[in-house]
């Protein structure tokens, strides 16, 4: 190896060390005796534990961690099949079909990729609370399954543009309608657009803390992010193992997701521009 | 394919029965509007229709268990003496205003950094993107809390080099820092766009420059920098329209008063305390509108500028 590419690597692991600090740290804190952790530096426990892991597991409010973890589930399963379906269906229609106003739609689409979802929580939430719908999941998952993320549509339409057009001629010619060219042709070679939609929808449900905190009020239907706050005012300080490691937690998916699937996500982020 | 009954063809959605002619122009016709269903729904009933309900709630003094009564402008006017309405305009303005340099430029000088045909590239632009999945959620909010309260890691760590802040979690002076340096710290999602942009300036400009007796500076400023203008521009609309809806991570470190002393009272986090815990709907309506406002004109302020700066050459090649 030349001294240029040594050196090369050295800097950017240097580098890269400041940037993962703070993870590493906070793994061997999980470790260490609840009272040491503020205070070390250290990366190795002295003395390893996994009693925290074990109060973490316990849960909060005599809610076990799995009720939570359940939760964070069933929102970010619910959450992807909403969303890939009805973004698909949206992409295929804006990238293939002809048909009236389809331009003004598009336009329309594309302006409310930026725009921010506070102007729209409060009279969402007055509506689903006349419909008795607070304190249910229905609000956090509609919006999946009406395509209201434009970001993924937007990701549908750029795929599926790139789709050979002769591809659907021919299909017609056998007699296949929209349906069959969508499920039969689209689909399958849309595969990487609907992975990086599926994973990204997962990971920002499971990290979503500003909708279930607006519509969700008894804890036992409270996904991690939620949990880890009522945690957080529950035990402030007195038990800051159990917190560290109860974070740590929530984070397996995401980071399980990242190791499975970081070509799909860092190339989704390269082309697409999506936010991490 | 080829075995789909030729029958199927009358009976396929958007499909007007006639001579083929006039199918053509006709497009596509009911089946675009079929596919786009859901979406169509979800524009009218969850943005179109909150959007213009919450214009008019603006307007009104609205508590949720009230019917909506008619102020004229009022809530506007009232915001502007609010003076923790002040605070958490100042607070966010100053977040934006630094946040999205630091991370922008941190992303860039990695990007750079990585930006060579030598092995483990792409090991470590996917290390460096990991952050940005996580830096946003409640768990990285409380770990980024514990290193930086009373005599924690960063605390410690500033004292060996002879820095006495105290913890910047309770420090007025430093808390709106910590979130700034938690934004950077993302800094993967941009500087993987950079990456991608990066690799498309021509090898042969550097070289031809360089024959010419131009240093690395010189290269950067007057190659590198213009050609890759519009991922630049990308980054910066981006991210300036991310940070000013910062949520999380402020909640979590400040709770809904922005503690210590207000200096991490966010917009989006005092907009939420009017909105979902006084209910003042109203006036919180007013708020989001007002940030709807603030934000249009900073994009179209970015767009205006760009024409200055962001250079778009014919060939992206």
């Amino acid at each position: 190896m030349k001294l240029s590419t040594v050196a090369w690597h050295a800097g950017v692991l240097a580098v890269l060390a400041i940037v993962l600090y703070p993870i590493v740290w906070v793994v061997a804190a999980t470790f260490k005796p609840s009272a040491d952790i503020i205070g070390s530096l250290s990366l190795l426990p002295s003395a390893p534990t996994t009693a925290n892991y074990e109060r973490a597991v316990e849960g909060i409010a005599s809610i076990s961690i799995g009720r939570f973890f359940w939760n964070s589930t069933i929102l970010a399963v619910l959450s992807v099949v909403g969303t890939v379906a009805s973004s698909a269906l949206a992409g295929y229609a804006f990238a293939r079909l002809r048909f009236r106003g389809r331009g003004a739609m598009f336009a329309l689409m594309i302006s409310t990729l930026l725009l921010p979802f506070h102007v729209l929580i409060i009279p969402q939430y007055a509506v689903f609370q006349r419909l008795g719908l607070i304190d249910t999941y229905v609000p956090l998952l509609i919006g999946k399954f009406l395509a209201a993320e434009a970001f993924f549509v937007f990701l549908m339409v750029q795929f599926m543009r790139t789709i050979p057009q002769e591809l659907d001629e021919s299909a017609k010619m056998d007699g296949a309608g929209h349906w069959g060219i969508f499920w039969h042709i689209i689909l399958p070679l849309a595969r990487p657009a609907l992975i990086t939609t599926a994973i990204f929808t997962f990971i920002w449900s499971w990290n979503d803390f500003f909708g279930p905190l607006v519509y969700l009020s008894t804890p036992d239907k409270y996904p991690l992010p939620l949990a880890l706050q009522l945690f957080v005012d529950e035990a402030s300080g007195s038990d800051f193992g159990a917190l560290m490691a109860m974070s740590m937690l929530a984070l397996v998916p995401v980071i399980l997701f990242f190791l499975f699937f970081q070509r799909f996500l860092v190339e989704g982020v390269s082309t697409s521009g999506l936010k991490g | 394919m080829a075995t789909v009954a030729p029958t199927r063809r009358a009976e396929a959605p958007g499909q007007p029965a006639g001579p083929r002619t006039r199918v053509r122009r006709s497009g596509d016709g009911v089946a675009g509007y079929l596919f786009l269903s859901p979406w169509i729904l979800g524009i009218l009933l969850l943005t179109i229709g909150p959007m213009l309900t919450s214009l008019y709630l603006s307007f009104t003094d609205y508590s949720l268990f009230t019917a909506p009564e008619w102020v004229g402008l009022d809530n506007y006017k009232r915001m502007f003496e609010d003076a923790r309405w002040l605070k958490s305009v100042q607070v966010t303005t100053i977040y934006v205003a630094v946040a999205v340099p630091v991370k922008l430029a941190a992303a860039l000088a990695v990007a750079l950094l990585l930006n060579n045909k030598r092995k483990g590239q792409g090991f470590y632009r996917a290390a460096f993107y990991g952050p940005s999945l996580i830096g946003a959620s409640v768990s990285l909010a409380i770990v980024w809390k514990a290193l930086f309260t009373d005599d924690a890691v960063v605390d410690r760590a500033l004292r060996v080099v002879g820095i006495h802040t105290g913890g910047w979690a309770g420090n007025p002076d430093f808390s709106l820092l910590m979130l700034v340096l938690l934004g950077a710290w993302q800094l993967g999602a941009p500087m993987v766009i950079f990456l991608a942009g990066l690799k498309q300036v021509p090898v042969e400009l550097h070289e031809a420059a360089h024959v010419d007796g131009a240093g690395r500076w010189r290269r950067f400023r007057s190659i590198t920098l213009p050609m890759i203008s519009p991922v630049v521009f990308f980054n910066l609309l981006l991210e300036t329209i991310n940070s000013f809806q910062v949520f999380t991570s402020a909640y979590i470190v400040g709770g809904p008063n922005g503690s210590p002393a207000g200096t991490t009272l966010f917009y989006t986090i005092y907009l939420y305390d009017r909105g979902f815990s006084d209910f003042r709907m109203g006036y919180a309506s007013a708020m989001a509108w007002m940030l709807l406002l603030g934000v249009g004109l900073i994009t179209l302020f970015l767009f205006r500028t760009a024409r200055g700066w962001v250079y778009y050459s014919g060939d992206k090649r």
